[in-house]
């Protein structure tokens, strides 16, 4: 890719790889230009994530007249050279390379989170490690840290890779993860060798994503799932996002973007789950609440001179993003929406309204949360999500649990029937389903926000309700859209709100959208610049890459082709919701609807709302005691 | 104490401060690289890379900011002719730099010194203010209008890896000091990514001499590869150890007759990374063509234990390793307990082989000099001393 890209304006320089010839842009790395010529160099230190670190070594080759071997991950070709890529002296060093890893790697693969997709495991095979040349720990050298509700790590299957460390450093702006020591005593290690649990580490679950090895994993919960499962007393409900849903088919061995929603219903009865419910509806939730939120902010600040509510006024359904601007930007927690995410709003309204509706005692109820995020573990454990008088969500599994859980079940499922969520809840719209890509909250929102002020169907201003502007995979957009002069009645449902639209009518709505915290840094620090994000209305964060879809729970391995796969499928099954006639707007969904004339009698942020559905912040600050 | 430790007689004290400075600004810049090439001079911190060269491709380089670093972490264990050369004529260093300075284009110059000379800071200070009073730094430089070229002094933290140049620069930028990708190198992307020349103390000194002394003089001594004098530390078992300079070239056995270490066992050059040369080998030269050294000369009597001294060595790489790269930072120690293993004979010959096989990988497949050389004692003495070291074998596996 880099070849063509640049080659209009950059030097092409003859290279010859293992006797295939062919010519790169000057600057192009070894390991691309075999790339491109269907040449596997292997890799560990390497990730299409992230910047070149140049330390494993195990990508060396040789080149004509070096008498060194090169890295060929950070070799850049800028004159004619010859390569090997699999020379006698290569191959040795490869094999030492894996041997001196072995020699300090504690950890037996069968009972491994790894077993069989280890980037470790695999070269072993390839390279024929038949025996420990320099020796095998018989014992860990270190401790396993399980301080995290969300982050278990292992150094002793470390190798020092430093992806982890690129990832949470340059990627996320958090680096809660450092090179620590040196010589041989260097290691992977937090600020002062605190545990995980109490440095600035956001939980966003990237590093795993990234890790080659076992050294990272999410901490598991399925042993506690099965117990519940098992337990005759008790009800197990479990709500799926939307993003698992796109990208377990992977865990199968399917494409990446092989959408697996209505087989996976009919898996998770199998696994014995009692209730299969849809998180979208509490999506939906979310953007009616959150939705309203914006309403009132805008209406406070910009009519009533109110400056209580400030703006720009951020999402909170990513708890990654949560606790990364409780860390570092504590002074803007203000603009956080104080609704709470859509897993959180459901965990509130299964131990209440679906207890009641179904006279079932909220104590016996079991509430699974799948999601594509390992922050989410950490968010279902805050102290303050009990309002419904019990821990809203009892556990928060991954993707990569949950496919566990399946094959354990025995099941293969792309084989499974298709089936349908259950009632109360139902079939949400397609705008919750569009919440597991970047710019899919703010989608949703918009779409809801611009027929709540036009009264008109937003298929009126963009081709299918998709507006088209707030997709994509850029770090950071901002986006500026028009709303109409001719308004609409305010709808019933918040006219206690707002008398009339008319002083929002023509007026210019701006919107930022940032995925991945360091994004998000640099939309804070333009924000503190007094930049163009300082004058957005709203802001959409999602911590991770690509938004949930490139979540910390989801399948291993990840990279930008494997998130754009996932995020078409997101994109598709929200076109399939109107095509078959379903809704695809958040204030559509019946159910919800439903709710507000059932149980949140008071409608959109109202008391009962306030209790259930939204929350507050802790300033944390960069340092912890 | 620091007088004593001087040998013989030393070049540089012919060679007034600003002398050569003055000399280089009558030339241009063009010109002073041309003669610095046709010095032959190599860099005299261990790599011994063409100075001239190095120079051309720094002054190539287009950028509005370009830097000139004086390598003064002299962390080589066995060498202390930096330290020497600062005590006595730090003005020929700061000379050479600024003459870098005039050649490639820098206004900017940097001593990053050793964390252990922090007692020499306060002279070299001292230095830098009468230089600048007398116009020899700083702005229009010695007259020169635009030539703004200045010193200022960087305390290194204590780490051996941090004299390899890029290692360097990631500690002066703030970083963990550990060694870059190559290329780009400092001369493209150095200190802050801008173009940076790196020079060991000597070179600088050398630099200021041949401005004084010309470049046909400085090609006229040593040999046609390794041309000019050296300064060279000798220490270990020899009757004077201290700084000594000769010209390159010099054969192991005359160096031996110089310093009194006659009837020596083994000498390592060029320091723990350098080679160990067994006594049938004296015969060999000093030299970029034959063993090259930064200077470090340790003379090992008969009654040293080689295994000692590679056991030394491989702790001392075991610890100083900045640990980025797995050959370096796990080789080290798996040599280091093979060395172990052997001193208690219980190191078979098929694995001390696997260990030569392993120490040949570090030395091409790590990352940077020190990864690539730390296995040179190990390997030279495995080799030349194989039945001292495998002499003890009651338990022989
Ligand atoms: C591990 C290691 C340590 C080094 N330490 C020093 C040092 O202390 N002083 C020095 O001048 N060069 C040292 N070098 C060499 C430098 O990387 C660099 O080549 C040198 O400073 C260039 O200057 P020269 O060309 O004038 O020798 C070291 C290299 C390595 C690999
Ligand atoms: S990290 Fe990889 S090699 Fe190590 S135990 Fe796990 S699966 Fe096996
Ligand atoms: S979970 Fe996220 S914040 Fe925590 S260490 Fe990993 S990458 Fe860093
Ligand atoms: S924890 Fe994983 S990603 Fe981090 S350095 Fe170790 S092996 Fe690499
Ligand atoms: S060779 Fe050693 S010192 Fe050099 S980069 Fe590798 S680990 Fe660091």
């Amino acid at each position: 890719m880099t070849q063509q890209a640049t080659a209009a304006n950059t030097e092409m320089i003859p290279v010859t790889i293992d006797g295939k010839e062919t010519r790169v842009a000057s600057g192009t790395t070894i390991l691309e230009a075999a790339k491109h010529l269907g040449i596997r160099i292997p890799t560990l230190c390497y990730h299409e994530d992230l910047c070149v670190e140049g330390v494993c070594r195990i990508c060396v080759v040789e080149i004509e007249g070096m008498w060194t071997l090169q890295a060929s991950c950070t070799y850049p070709i800028t004159q004619a050279i010859t390569v090997k890529t699999h020379s006698p002296k290569v191959r040795k060093a490869r094999r030492h390379i894996l041997d001196l890893m072995f020699s300090e790697h504690y950890g037996e693969c069968y009972s491994c989170a790894r077993n069989n997709n280890c980037e470790l495991q695999n070269l072993a095979q390839e390279y024929g490690v038949d025996e420990y040349r320099f020796g095998h720990p018989d014992l860990p050298i270190f401790n396993i840290d399980k301080s995290s509700f969300a982050i278990t790590r292992d150094n002793n299957k470390c190798i020092q890779c430093r992806r982890c460390v690129r990832t949470c450093a340059e990627f996320q702006e958090v680096k809660a993860l450092e090179n620590v020591g040196r010589g041989n005593k260097t290691a992977i290690g937090t600020f002062l060798d605190k545990p995980l649990g109490e440095v600035v580490c956001i939980n966003c679950g990237q590093c795993i994503n990234r890790c080659p090895t076992g050294a990272l994993t999410a901490k598991d919960q399925t042993d506690l799932v099965w117990d519940a499962i098992e337990d005759p007393t008790k009800h197990v409900v479990i709500q799926t996002a939307p993003a698992p849903r796109a990208a377990i088919g992977e865990e199968f061995g399917l494409e990446p973007g092989t959408p697996m929603t209505w087989e996976m219903n009919s898996a998770l009865r199998e696994v014995g789950f009692n209730k299969v419910f849809d998180t979208n509806f509490t999506a939906d939730l979310t953007i009616i609440e959150e939705g309203t939120e914006l309403i009132l902010r805008l209406y406070k600040t910009l009519v009533q001179g109110d400056t209580s509510m400030p703006l720009p006024q951020f999402t909170s359904c990513s708890p990654g993003w949560v606790k990364y601007i409780e860390h570092f930007y504590p002074e803007y927690l203000g603009n956080v929406s104080s609704a709470k995410s859509p897993q959180q709003m459901f965990g509130a309204m299964i131990k209440t309204y679906y207890a009641e509706k179904n006279n079932i005692d909220p104590k016996d109820i079991v509430s699974v949360a799948l999601m594509p995020c390992t922050a989410k573990k950490f968010e279902c454990n805050r102290p303050e999500m009990a309002d419904s008088g019990h821990q809203d969500v009892d556990f928060g599994l991954t993707t990569r649990e949950l496919a566990k859980m399946i094959r354990e079940s025995g099941i293969n499922l792309p084989d499974m029937p298709k089936s349908d969520f259950d009632s109360p809840f139902g079939t949400a719209s397609g705008s919750g389903v569009i919440f597991a890509a970047t710019g899919g909250v703010m989608e949703a929102a918009l779409r809801s926000v611009l027929e709540f002020v036009t009264g008109k169907q937003v298929e009126n201003f963009y081709d299918h309700a998709d507006i088209i502007p707030v997709r994509g995979f850029e770090g950071c957009r901002y986006v500026e859209l028009k709303i109409p002069e001719e308004v609409g009645p305010v709808p019933a449902i918040i006219q206690h709100l707002v008398p009339d639209w008319n002083w929002i009518k023509g007026a210019t709505v701006k919107v930022g959208v940032a995925h991945g915290t360091g994004n998000a840094r640099k939309v804070m620090e333009d924000i503190k610049a007094g930049g163009k994000f300082s004058e957005c209305h709203f802001i959409e964060v999602m911590a991770c890459p690509g938004g949930c879809l490139g979540g910390g729970g989801q399948p291993i391995p990840t990279n930008l082709d494997i998130r754009e796969a996932r995020a078409k499928a997101i994109y598709a099954e929200d076109r399939a919701y109107g095509e078959a006639g379903k809704a695809r707007k958040s204030h559509e969904n019946e159910a919800v609807l439903k709710v507000y004339q059932e149980f949140l009698k008071e409608g959109p942020c109202g008391h009962l709302s306030h209790k259930l559905l939204h929350t507050d912040y802790t300033p944390r600050g960069k340092y912890i005691d | 104490m620091i007088q004593e430790s001087i040998r013989n007689q030393i070049t540089f004290s012919q060679i007034a401060a600003a002398e050569g400075l003055k000399a280089g600004l009558q030339i241009t810049p063009e010109a002073l690289i041309d003669q610095v090439r046709e010095s032959g001079i190599r860099g005299r911190g261990g790599a011994g890379f063409p100075t001239g060269l190095k120079w051309a491709f720094t002054a190539a380089e287009k950028s509005d900011k370009k830097y000139v670093i004086c390598n003064a972490d002299e962390g080589e264990p066995g060498t202390f002719k930096d330290r020497v050369i600062f005590e006595n004529w730090a003005d020929l260093v700061f000379d050479g730099m600024a003459l870098a300075g005039y050649a490639i284009g820098a206004d900017e110059g940097i001593v990053y010194l050793r964390a252990e000379y922090t007692f020499l800071r306060e002279k070299l200070e001292k230095c830098l203010a009468e230089r600048r009073k007398k116009v020899l730094l700083g702005e229009n430089c010695l007259g020169m209008k635009g030539f703004n070229f200045d010193i200022h002094i960087h305390m290194g933290s204590g780490a051996y890896v941090c004299g390899e140049e890029t290692a360097l620069i990631e500690a002066l930028e703030g970083k963990r000091g550990e060694a870059r990708n190559r290329p780009p190198f400092p001369a493209a992307s150095g200190y802050l990514g801008k173009p940076t020349l790196v020079n060991n103390v000597e070179t600088f000194a050398w630099i200021a001499t041949i401005m004084v002394k010309g470049s046909d003089w400085f090609r006229g001594l040593g040999t046609e590869k390794s041309s000019g004098l050296k300064l060279f530390s000798i220490s270990g078992d020899v009757e004077s150890p201290g700084v000594y300079e000769f010209p390159m070239g010099i054969s192991v056995n005359q160096l031996l007759t110089e310093v009194g270490g006659r009837g020596a066992k083994a000498v390592q050059i060029g320091g723990a990374s350098g080679t160990c040369v067994p006594s049938a080998e004296f015969d060999r030269a000093i030299a970029y063509e034959d063993v090259a050294t930064g200077g470090s000369i340790i003379v090992f009597g008969q009654q040293r234990d080689l295994l000692d001294v590679a056991e030394n060595f491989l702790e001392f790489f075991e610890d100083e390793s900045c640990g980025q790269c797995t050959p370096c930072r796990i080789g080290n120690s798996k040599l280091l307990e093979g060395v172990r293993l052997l001193k208690k004979g219980e190191c078979s010959a098929k694995y001390l082989n696997e260990l030569c096989k392993l120490a040949e990988t570090m030395q091409i497949a790590s990352k940077c000099g020190l990864g690539q050389s730390s296995p040179n004692a190990f390997l030279s003495i495995v080799k030349h001393f194989r039945k001292e070291i495998f002499n003890r074998e009651p338990v022989a596996v």
